[in-house]
């Protein structure tokens, strides 16, 4: 691991910012194909990147930090009712409502830190279910602020930037959502390699060792998990703004699991693998659930059972070493 | 004010020893086995389901029916023993368990969702069971005395096996220190396995008996996942007695929670699960791995 993240960085410093540059024409050329190979399914592209931030946002606890979490959603689920309350109450500036999503994802997320990171293995799971079911219960009882089981309705932001509408077919929240998805994912692809986010790498592949070092390991837990929190309320945020409503379904626990099913199967560890893994389940789903939602679940557990017993990185990290692998091969006969 | 008092203690009893009965099996195998298995709660179904189907379509008797609920449920799971879960016995690390049992879960939510439709299946009681019961100044609901005198006798019974017993020796010196016995001669593979056998019978047989209270349908084991192992955890994993006192607790939490402020849902049992999870990491009367 530790070779390759020299690699990584020994590439880097022939071009300013390569495999950032790489990134952004990258998914502006995905984000253009699904224009254009979806125009009738917008909704759902911006619907499918709402919940991509949240599994980037597991990625950055789970995959970075080690932390075993089946309680993503709740952070997720607050931020998007937050922004649904801010908007219904005359703050329609879409950016101005990424922010508030942003802030209130990282309160919640400093928050759930300082419960789940304390603790490891059993302790640690159960609590951040039990603070995710926590808040399940709370927005299906204070109805006021969440709408309970009908759900917050009636969110209407205002033009992006004060010119672009959000338009019947989606067009102005897919382009937003997937400009704000460039933007987050180049930063974190930094970020991830910056001395804090190489110390929680640590702390993960042995948190005593880290101890001994010099890390203090608790307090880096919890700023991860703050951080973690802002990733998956722009998540929230982009999702209220964008679809209109905010339901109890974005708190619930099986969206936590769904979330983690995501980032195993695309491959924890690597922001590129909670990219894709997110993206393709997500298509496959709307394809599959659509024709039947129970054989839906079958396929999805016999998948998960595959994935964890032959490909346990996951199916990006996977197909890269394959390349890897043949890739020189092609190569040396041509 | 009394007896409102009395019935909301006795239901809360009767859903705890539920929880505990179906619980107790998924403690054993993490005290033992170290496995986080979220799929328990598929395999009480599994038993419900099977208990379901013996009573209404081959007409057997109550206690027929829990003793074939049993076994079947033991012969299903044994593939998925022998498949899956021997691989991830004792090493792997929490998130591959996490994720393998949810893969079990779901494949056995849909296949029973196709097989067997979506609607939630009944175990008709028998008329014993399904009346009032006399205490002498009070009625009661016979059934609810029936689950707790099934809980209180699955606890004295595996107290004895485990404490008393060759074969309870073995298995508490595979949990202890699992490479020393096994290079005193003790075949530890072969106690999992019971082991595992043992806790799939345990959550068919608190599947059948607790239907009355948790329901069977396709979601059962996605919608009590989660509970059954809050219980293991706040009561400490292998053991019985730590088991017992957290059903209790949870159940108590639950039940008056949701009798004095039914709006709140689950709000005060996960409440209590915080707290105590947090208090106790180790759970109330569990041991530091």
């Amino acid at each position: 691991m530790s070779d390759r993240l020299a690699m990584e960085d020994r590439r880097s410093s022939r071009l300013p910012f390569p495999a950032e540059l790489g990134a952004l024409v990258a998914m502006a050329l995905a984000g253009l194909l699904g224009y254009l190979v979806f125009p009738d399914d917008l909704a759902f592209l911006t619907r499918l990147i709402g919940i991509v931030f949240l599994v980037l946002s597991l990625d950055l606890v789970t995959g970075y930090c080690g932390i075993a979490t089946l309680g993503q959603s709740a952070i997720f689920g607050v931020a998007a009712y937050a922004v649904g309350n801010a908007c219904l109450a005359g703050l329609v500036d879409p950016v101005a409502l990424l922010g508030v999503g942003m802030v209130a994802g990282a309160v919640m997320g400093l928050a759930s830190g300082v419960l789940v990171a304390k603790f490891q293995g059993l302790p640690q799971l159960v609590l951040s279910i039990a603070v995710g079911q926590l808040v399940a219960a709370m927005a299906n009882k204070l109805s006021s602020v969440t709408g309970g089981s009908d759900g917050l309705a009636g969110i209407s932001p205002g033009p992006v930037l004060g010119i672009f509408n959000f338009d019947l077919y989606g067009r102005t929240g897919y382009v937003f959502s997937l400009v704000v998805l460039v933007i987050v994912f180049v930063i974190l692809l930094r970020f991830v390699r910056s001395p804090f986010g190489l110390l929680c790498r640590a702390i993960k592949d042995d948190s005593l060792r880290a101890r001994m070092i010099g890390a203090r390991v608790y307090p880096r837990l919890i700023l991860m998990y703050g951080i973690s929190g802002a990733v998956a309320g722009i998540g929230g945020a982009l999702t209220a703004i964008n679809t209109g409503v905010v339901g109890l379904d974005s708190v619930s626990f099986e969206r936590s699991a769904e979330t983690l099913v995501m980032l195993v199967i695309g491959g924890a560890g690597t922001l590129w693998g909670a990219l894709i893994g997110s993206v393709v389940f997500q298509i496959f789903e709307h394809y599959v659930s659509a024709a039947n939602p129970f054989h839906w679940m079958t396929i999805l557990g016999l998948m998960l059972i595959v994935v964890v017993l032959f490909a346990p990185r996951g199916l990006v990290p996977l197909a890269v070493s394959v390349v890897d692998r043949i890739a020189p091969r092609l190569g040396g006969k041509s | 004010m009394a007896w409102t008092v009395l019935g909301v203690v006795l239901d809360a009893i009767s859903y705890g020893m539920v929880l505990f009965i179906i619980s107790i099996g998924l403690s054993i195998m993490m005290g033992l086995m170290r496995v986080v298995n979220l799929a328990h709660g598929a395999f009480a179904m599994i038993g419900g389901y099977l208990a379901s189907y013996a009573l209404k379509s081959l007409g057997v008797s109550y206690p027929l029916a829990i003793i074939l609920a049993v076994i079947g449920a033991i012969l299903i799971s044994i593939p998925f023993e022998f498949l899956l879960y021997r691989r991830i016995y004792r090493k792997s690390d929490e998130l591959t368990q996490i994720l393998l049992t949810i893969g079990i879960t779901f494949v056995i939510i849909g296949v029973a969702n196709y097989a067997l439709g979506p609607t939630s299946k009944s175990i008709p009681l028998p008329a014993a069971l399904s009346g009032p019961f006399d205490l002498g100044f009070r009625m009661i609901p016979a059934h609810r005395l029936f689950v707790i005198a099934c809980g209180l006798c699955t606890a004295l019974l595996l107290w004895l096996l485990i404490d008393r017993t060759e074969f309870g020796v073995r298995m508490r010196a595979a949990v202890d220190n699992g490479d020393m016995a096994e290079a005193l001669g003790i075949r530890t593979q072969l106690i999992f396995t019971a082991a595992f056998a043992l806790a799939i019978g345990l959550a068919a047989f608190g599947g059948v008996v607790g239907a009355e209270l948790l329901p069977i349908e396709p979601f059962y084991a996605l919608r009590y996942m989660v509970t059954f192992l809050v219980v293991v955890s706040v009561g400490g994993a292998g053991s019985i007695a730590g088991a017992l006192s957290a059903s209790m607790l949870l159940g108590l939490a639950d039940t008056t929670g949701k009798y004095l402020a039914p709006e709140y849902g689950e709000f005060f049992f996960y409440l209590a699960v915080i707290l105590a999870v947090f208090l106790f990491p180790n759970g109330l009367l569990g041991r530091k791995h």
